[in-house]
């Protein structure tokens, strides 16, 4: 028999799944983020259309979504280095909480840059 | 009197969910429940359990999709609307009805070299070996020791649904009590069983088995020092 | 006198497998740390850059030239062609049941080329 979602239902298996979805949408988007880079190679002009196009406000969501994502695995990493690396007893619960937190301020402050 | 509700798994890895009425009690534990259906209702429901007080770890099963120790379990603790939903423990094969077969699972311990091998040089006319209560090595076994092996944490444990080599929990934190253990004379052999893919490196801190516990000890903590400590055996060339 | 350990069969640890996934986890966790400083400078630098003017000749005004930065970035990319490849390959074995030796030969041509795809857009940026 396999489990379901009632015996995940608890914070580290949502902290989990946050950094794996994170780490996969990161990814997929590198080799788009290195080719939008490498079209400064073509001339300052071309690299001014390209960020012209992001001035759709679905890519700017996107890009609001991206430095979320990239806050959450970096917060979420340092969770699990604290983990694996420090000796703990029973404060991973109030390190997912600064963990979250971090991630969260630190979308709002993009957001609010825009 | 006040009903419960209470679906149970019957059969093996095909089967079907069947429900039964038993009265709701006071102080009611979920093995109660059980007992109940299998005495007044139903006497060819299998199921296992051995000591009824938290001793021996044979009554686990999945209560309502999660995995306890259903002697300790109270029926108010995890019903909701007087319903129970009692399984088999996930990731084992299912015998009958709410046994599970074991073998695996306890195999996996033999495989983390889960047995005290006394060290080189050692004889039985030695004087006890003398183990300072408060030593860092003491502490971290005492963390870990009083395991009972129901397999709540291996049922719990998602790695070991994705990756069925994977050693689990329980058998990680077996070694690693034996790795703190200072009269250990097969630490080399462990560290190498214990690292891998099946083994403590396919621990992603779900916090699963941490969470599920009914000892209250924390596996993730014992599976994290097993990885410092392949870490370092690797670093310095002795993995 | 040392007992003889009886081990059950079943998947037979291989010494040689053990010893490169340990690596391997040794190489994500030390690239974790590498990228944990990298990704907060890219997180303030994103929000700066935002602040100060998102058009091609700001941001290539900041960076042509810079060698200091170009450097940070070379060690970036270099912790991420290490970090992102060892991430997808569990995510493979977990969540496709892929687990052949072609996953690992995959998963190395992808390191390298997210390391020179991130080295040409370094020097698209940086040097130009």
């Amino acid at each position: 028999m396999r489990n379901d979602y009632r015996s995940r239902n608890h914070p580290a298996w949502w902290a989990f799944l946050v950094h794996r979805l994170s780490g996969l949408a990161l990814s997929l988007f590198l080799p788009f983020h290195f080719w939008a880079l490498g079209n400064a190679l073509q001339g300052e002009a071309r690299l001014d259309t390209l960020l012209k196009w992001t001035e759709q406000p679905l890519l700017k969501f996107a890009e609001t979504m991206l430095v979320l994502l990239l806050a959450a695995h970096l917060t979420g990493g340092l969770r699990l280095l604290a983990l694996e690396f420090l000796p703990w007893r029973g404060w991973q619960k109030t390190l997912l909480a600064w963990a979250a937190g971090a991630a969260f301020a630190a979308g709002l402050a993009f957001a609010l840059a825009l | 009197m006040d009903m419960l509700k209470v679906s149970v798994w019957r059969g093996a890895a095909s089967g079907e969910y069947r429900s039964y009425e038993v009265p709701r009690q006071e102080s009611q534990s979920v093995l109660d429940v059980v007992t109940y259906i299998q005495r007044s209702i139903d006497p060819t429901l299998s199921y296992r359990f051995a000591c009824r007080v938290g001793m021996c770890g044979a009554c686990a099963m999945t209560v309502n999709g999660v995995a306890r120790w259903t002697c300790r379990t109270h029926v108010a603790k995890v019903a909701k609307n007087n319903t129970l939903q009692i399984a088999p423990l996930a990731n084992l094969p299912v015998i009958k009805d709410l046994v599970t077969d074991m073998r695996e699972f306890f195999d996996k311990w033999a495989r983390a070299r889960g047995q005290f091998v006394s060290g080189a040089g050692t004889t039985r006319k030695d004087d006890f070996a003398r183990v300072a209560a408060d030593s860092p090595e003491r502490v971290a076994a005492n963390a870990g020791i009083e395991c009972i092996g129901c397999g709540v944490c291996y049922a719990s444990c998602d790695v070991v649904s994705w990756n069925p080599d994977y050693l689990g929990p329980a058998a990680l934190n077996r070694a690693w009590t034996l790795v703190n253990d200072v009269r250990d004379g097969a630490r080399a052999e462990r560290l190498a069983a214990v690292a891998g893919d099946a083994g403590c490196h396919a621990c992603h801190t779900h916090l699963d088995c941490s969470e599920r516990c009914p000892k209250n000890i924390a596996p993730t903590a014992s599976i994290a020092g097993l990885k410092r400590a392949v870490m370092l055996a690797a670093l310095k060339g002795e993995l | 006198m040392s007992a003889e350990i009886q081990v059950p069969a079943g998947a037979p640890a291989h010494a040689a497998s053990a010893r490169f996934e340990t690596w391997l986890w040794i190489a994500q966790r030390a690239s974790a740390v590498v990228l944990a400083l990298c990704v907060l400078v890219h997180l303030v630098t994103i929000i700066y850059a935002v602040r100060h003017g998102l058009t091609g000749a700001a941001i290539l005004g900041r960076t042509r030239g810079n060698t200091a930065a170009l450097a940070f970035y070379a060690l970036y990319v270099l912790a991420i062609a290490v970090h992102a490849p060892i991430g997808l390959r569990t995510l493979c074995q977990e969540w496709l049941g892929w687990r052949a030796a072609s996953l690992n030969w995959l998963i190395g041509a992808l390191a390298l080329a997210l390391f020179v795809f991130g080295l040409r857009a370094g020097w698209a940026v940086f040097l130009g």
